[in-house]
């Protein structure tokens, strides 16, 4: 590591943040492009109806308006979904087609019916307001319950609201565990849906070169590359050498702009049409009803245990809500990256799970920061609480007798997993140690003296990042690779640029990325750029999500970086006249072992670009190598979340008095980083606890809408939080990582509703649903006085 | 938001005669209400008249037993009073918990009972305290003021000039905010003057604010907190949306009620 500290392990300072905080990031939204319209999208105000007739020449002819565009219009392939689920019957899942521009029908409220260009944004909303549209309104489907066995069908082609029904596990064992069992615990979970609300909302500019028939689409994007395969191939056969996509600053995804979206599509294809480029900016109101959705399940589980309560076998059935359409990756969330959780850090030799997703005539959703983990975290750690309680086994004592052991890695479960390493127990005890949960009784006692209730809840929880190998999630039924890409360039001055096929939209990329370049080349911070999110620049990329920058990206990074450093070692060899195994590279010096010799790597560099004493003979000039890295197996990080409430019985307010994490990680590269981003997670899980949920009315209105009525959590909500790390390192990537970005929303819920169900226990509450808003809560204390009073 | 023609008179005459002159014309006070309905496209007036210029509408004087506040004077302003946090300090801090910095820095008294949102801070104050409402015309009590959703009896052509609020013995505001919106989702003020007491409720009536007789009733002869515990507001006359159920509401009635009497002392 380099004086000063910048490599593996130093909390270094962000070196974007500079530009964020000064206000010169280069959002796409600040981007402008000569001769640039506007597009203004019109959004259906109904849930489900018939499109009859839309008249736009009215609005073709208002002021500045250059083009108007519906479905008849723009025939264009269907955005793609990408991943294919099979039923358990062995057929394919349904995958009804998802134009950008509604096709005589639209299916949930701010389903796309027409799009506006104009010379200005404002202009284009006036002309809008001049389209007529003659809807035959359509009963709506929102309920997932109701979708199963209904009439009213979201896709009426193919003649179901189910997409698919899928299983994991021996059914026929997990039942013959179940007949045998001292005890069974069972619950009902709903996870609630949520809205992503990334600070930014998604925009897009699409342009046309008229000289070289080039597309450039700058969007929002996650994984440009991705995007540019998708629109590319599926929607508008636009071959890749002629489709440039850019993704600049992006201001948060938490899984949002993964997908694929319309907007994407449209303005890219009407850029062509109008020759001129067009900008379309989504406004908060309608981020609401156009982002993909997260979670949203409905599930029964089952526990069978023996009479000790060691786990003997689980039993789930899920319903799983699609929405209006499969958006990019929604049929994988909960199956491949939910059921197959369901083991959690537990020994439960049998589970089965069968997964129903639905049509719905509501917004399409999908992956959300964790993705199908915190819905499978919250289940078993529900669980395991109830089971605790029913059992009369402390909440601790039920974990512990459950841990996969630390000596019994690599672990296989019997949901299709094998984890690598972890060790539970440690950030169990770690956590205890961190929430004094010695201390709790008496504070449990301070607050009943102030009629308020206190609770304790525990979360103790497993998740998979970095999704991969590519050869087993192909056979899974992904329509992708799961690898990375890395090109790290050294130019003749020694100084050095990685490309990177990762984006960064929060996570401090160009902080992390560069301390790997630090520590293995021995370089200050300031000689390395990382550069991402252009497909002109960057080579390849899967992108970033499911935590998967590090130990996928940056796995891909050090690849590359070992490349430079065996080529310049073999160049350093030839300039200081020894053998190439005697060179020895640490700090940025090559040194011939056992002699005083040294060359820097600047010097190193130099010679590779002008080769003059040079071993041309075996070596290419130049010092630019590129690696992809597709990785053996998921990365498991894990650890324990704590949480302690204290409840105002009079309102029903829960306070999250105290709030701690101790995660296992695997290799910390910046830790003020990974606490930042656990720190955002925990935000983000409190969120889904205690204050966002989203609500649709029989007629599929969204009311939750608009922050009146959607509660994002804010400084207030939220204590201060106790975050720490304690990790075994992944076995099988050469830093030892397992990924941080969503281990906080993944493990946290479970552990706040768990607390808030210790505080309430005593009163005869038994349950709670998220979110565990005031009304919810009181209503809940106020039901069951009578009942305990009764008592 | 649609265009519209703008002006910024620097009297109240002109902004009446402004107003009188215009097709559809609305005052802007501070604009934290009609500048987002603009914005979402949900009014579209054609001429927009800015209080913001006219000075005779800004500023704070404690007379006797009087606060006379200004109609264009700021939430922020009047928090940090100290003139006001001396004569009444429950409607100083009622001022600071309004919205956030920014709101309480544009937002003014005079467009917020004007507007007579009901989630609105001022009127419960305005309804306990006894205000008087002074506009370009008259001098309204508060309660022949108030008179519905978003309704007060106010003229299309009419200006607040200010709102004098007497002093009290004690009084408190207490609010339990909408979570999301931060709005009162109910919201109480009581009052002890005058040998009587008075009890103010916003947030939680489907006629906005309103007074419960039976609780000034009770701390009339007994300022307690215990006087209004086992005193109900019908959950009947009560708003119901997602974050508060009527019964919700009635009970926060009082549990806010009763924090209101024990904060005032």
């Amino acid at each position: 590591m380099p004086d000063g500290g910048t490599g593996i392990g130093a909390a270094v300072k962000r070196v974007e943040d500079k530009r964020f905080l000064t206000g010169r990031g280069n959002y796409t939204d600040d981007i402008n492009r000569p001769g640039q319209t506007y597009a203004y999208i019109l959004r259906s105000p109904h849930a489900h109806a018939k499109i009859n007739r839309i008249d736009t020449s009215a609005a073709a002819s208002a002021p500045g308006v250059a083009a108007v565009f519906t479905g008849a219009d723009m025939q264009v392939g269907s955005l793609p979904c990408g991943w294919q689920i099979h039923s358990k019957d062995g057929s394919p899942m349904h995958e009804p087609g998802h134009p950008p521009l509604a096709q005589g029908k639209v299916r949930c409220v701010g389903d796309q019916v027409a799009v506006v260009i104009a010379d200005t944004y404002a202009q284009a909303k006036d002309a809008a307001e001049k389209i007529v549209v003659d809807y035959s309104p359509l009963p709506a489907v929102i309920d997932m319950n109701k979708a199963l066995g209904g009439k009213t069908l979201v896709h009426d082609e193919i003649g179901t609201n189910l997409c698919y029904d899928w299983e994991i596990g021996d059914a026929a064992q997990t039942d013959a565990a179940f007949a045998k069992a001292a005890h069974v615990t069972k619950i009902d979970i709903v996870n609630n849906r949520l809205v992503p609300n990334a600070m930014e909302p998604r925009a897009a500019i699409g342009e046309f070169d008229q000289a070289t028939g080039e597309y450039t689409l700058y969007t929002t994007s996650q994984n440009p590359h991705v995007i540019r395969l998708l629109m590319g191939a599926f929607v508008l056969s636009i071959p890749e050498h002629k489709l440039r996509v850019v993704a600049p600053d992006v201001g948060g995804g938490f899984g949002s702009k993964i997908y694929h979206y319309a907007e994407e599509a449209i303005v890219t294809w009407a850029s062509s049409r109008v020759r001129r480029p067009i900008k379309w900016t989504a406004d908060r109101s309608e981020a609401f009803i156009s982002d993909a959705h997260g979670r949203d399940h409905i599930t029964h589980a089952e526990l069978a245990m023996d009479s000790e309560g060691k786990f003997l076998a689980l039993k789930v059935d899920t319903k799983a809500n699609m929405g209006a359409y499969l958006s990019t990756f929604a049929t994988c969330v909960p199956t491949y990256l939910y059921a197959t959780l369901l083991a959690g850090v537990y020994t439960t030799p049998l589970i089965y799970c069968n997964v129903k997703a639905i049509f719905t005539n509501t917004v399409p959703v999908d992956a959300y920061r964790g993705a199908g983990r915190p819905e499978a975290t919250y289940l078993i750690e529900r669980l395991v609480d109830r089971a605790a309680r029913e059992m009369g086994i402390s909440q601790v004592d039920i974990r512990r007798r459950n841990f996969i052991p630390p000596d019994a890695f690599p672990y296989q479960t019997p949901v299709a997993l094998q984890y690598d390493s972890g060790n539970y127990i440690a950030t169990l005890d770690a956590a205890q140690k961190a929430a004094d949960v010695d201390g709790f009784e008496a504070r449990r006692k301070a607050s009943a003296a102030k009629g308020k209730h206190r609770g304790l809840g525990y979360s103790t929880y497993l998740e998979a990042c970095g999704i991969a190998p590519s050869a087993v999630v192909g056979s899974l039924g992904a329509r992708a690779g799961l690898y990375e890409s890395a090109e790290v360039r050294v130019h003749p001055t020694g100084s050095v640029t990685v490309f990177t096929g990762s984006h960064s939209h929060g996570q401090g990329h160009e902080t992390t990325f560069a301390q790997l370049v630090s520590e293995k080349l021995g370089l200050p911070m300031e000689n390395i750029e990382i550069s991402h999110g252009d497909t002109n620049k960057v080579q390849f990329g899967m992108g970033t999500y499911g935590s998967r920058s590090l130990a996928v990206g940056g796995e891909a990074i050090v690849k590359a970086l070992d490349k430079v450093i065996a080529k310049a070692k073999k160049i350093a060899a030839h300039i200081m006249e020894a053998s190439d195994s005697d060179i020895e590279f640490k700090d940025g010096v090559f040194t011939v072992a056992g002699t005083d010799k040294t060359l820097p790597f600047g010097q190193v560099a130099l010679t590779a670009y002008v080769p003059h004493n040079f071993p041309h003979q075996e070596l290419e000039p130049g010092l630019d190598e590129k690696a992809f890295y597709d990785p053996l197996n998921f990365t498991f990080p894990g650890g324990c979340h704590i949480c302690e409430v204290e409840i105002d019985p009079d309102t029903g307010v829960v306070k999250v008095e105290r709030m701690t994490a101790v995660d296992d990680v695997g290799r910390v590269i910046n830790p003020m980083i990974v606490a930042g981003q656990i720190h955002g997670g925990l935000a983000q899980g409190i969120g889904q606890a205690l204050l966002e949920g989203c609500v649709y009315d029989d007629d599929g209105q969204l009311v939750t809408g608009s922050y009146m009525d959607y509660t994002m959590p804010r400084a207030d909500n939220l204590p201060s939080f106790s975050v720490g790390t304690e990790s075994t390192l992944c076995q099988h990537n050469s830093l030892g990582v397992k990924g941080c970005g969503e281990v906080g929303a993944i493990g946290s819920p479970p552990a706040v509703i768990n607390a808030v169900v210790d505080a309430l226990w005593h009163l005869g509450i038994r349950d709670m649903t998220m979110p565990a808003s005031p009304q919810v809560v009181w209503a809940a204390i106020n039901s069951a006085r009578p009942a305990a009073a009764a008592e | 938001m649609y265009a519209f023609d703008y002006h910024k008179p620097s009297s109240v005459a002109d902004a009446i005669a402004a107003l009188k002159g215009a097709e559809d014309g609305k005052f802007v006070a501070g604009g934290m209400t009609l500048i987002p309905t603009l914005k979402q496209r949900l009014a579209q007036p054609s001429d927009l008249i800015d209080l913001g210029g006219v000075k005779e509408l800004v500023g704070i004087t404690v007379s006797g037993n009087t606060v006379t506040i200004g109609a264009m004077t700021t939430h922020a302003a009047v928090a940090k009073s100290a003139e006001v946090a001396k004569a009444i300090p429950a409607l100083a801090a009622l001022a600071g918990g309004i919205g956030d910095p920014q709101v309480r820095n544009r937002g003014t008294i005079g467009g917020s009972i004007a507007n007579n949102d009901p989630a609105a801070d001022y009127p419960a104050a305005c309804l306990a305290l006894g205000a008087t409402i002074k506009t370009d015309k008259r001098e309204v009590k508060a309660d022949d003021f108030f008179t519905g959703l978003f309704e007060t009896g106010l003229a299309e052509d009419e200006v607040i000039v200010s709102v004098s609020f007497p002093t009290a013995e004690k009084a408190a505001y207490m609010k339990f905010d909408n979570p999301a919106s931060r709005y009162a989702l109910v919201g109480v003020f009581v009052a002890k003057a005058g040998g009587g007491a008075k009890v103010a409720v916003t947030g939680a009536g489907q006629n906005g604010v309103f007074r419960v007789p039976e609780m000034e009733k009770a701390l009339s002869t007994n300022w307690s907190a215990d006087a209004v515990a086992g005193l109900k507001v019908d959950a009947g006359t009560l708003n119901a949306d997602i974050h508060a159920s009527a019964d919700y509401r009635a009970h926060l009635i009082t549990v806010m009620a009763k924090r209101a009497v024990a904060a005032a002392g």
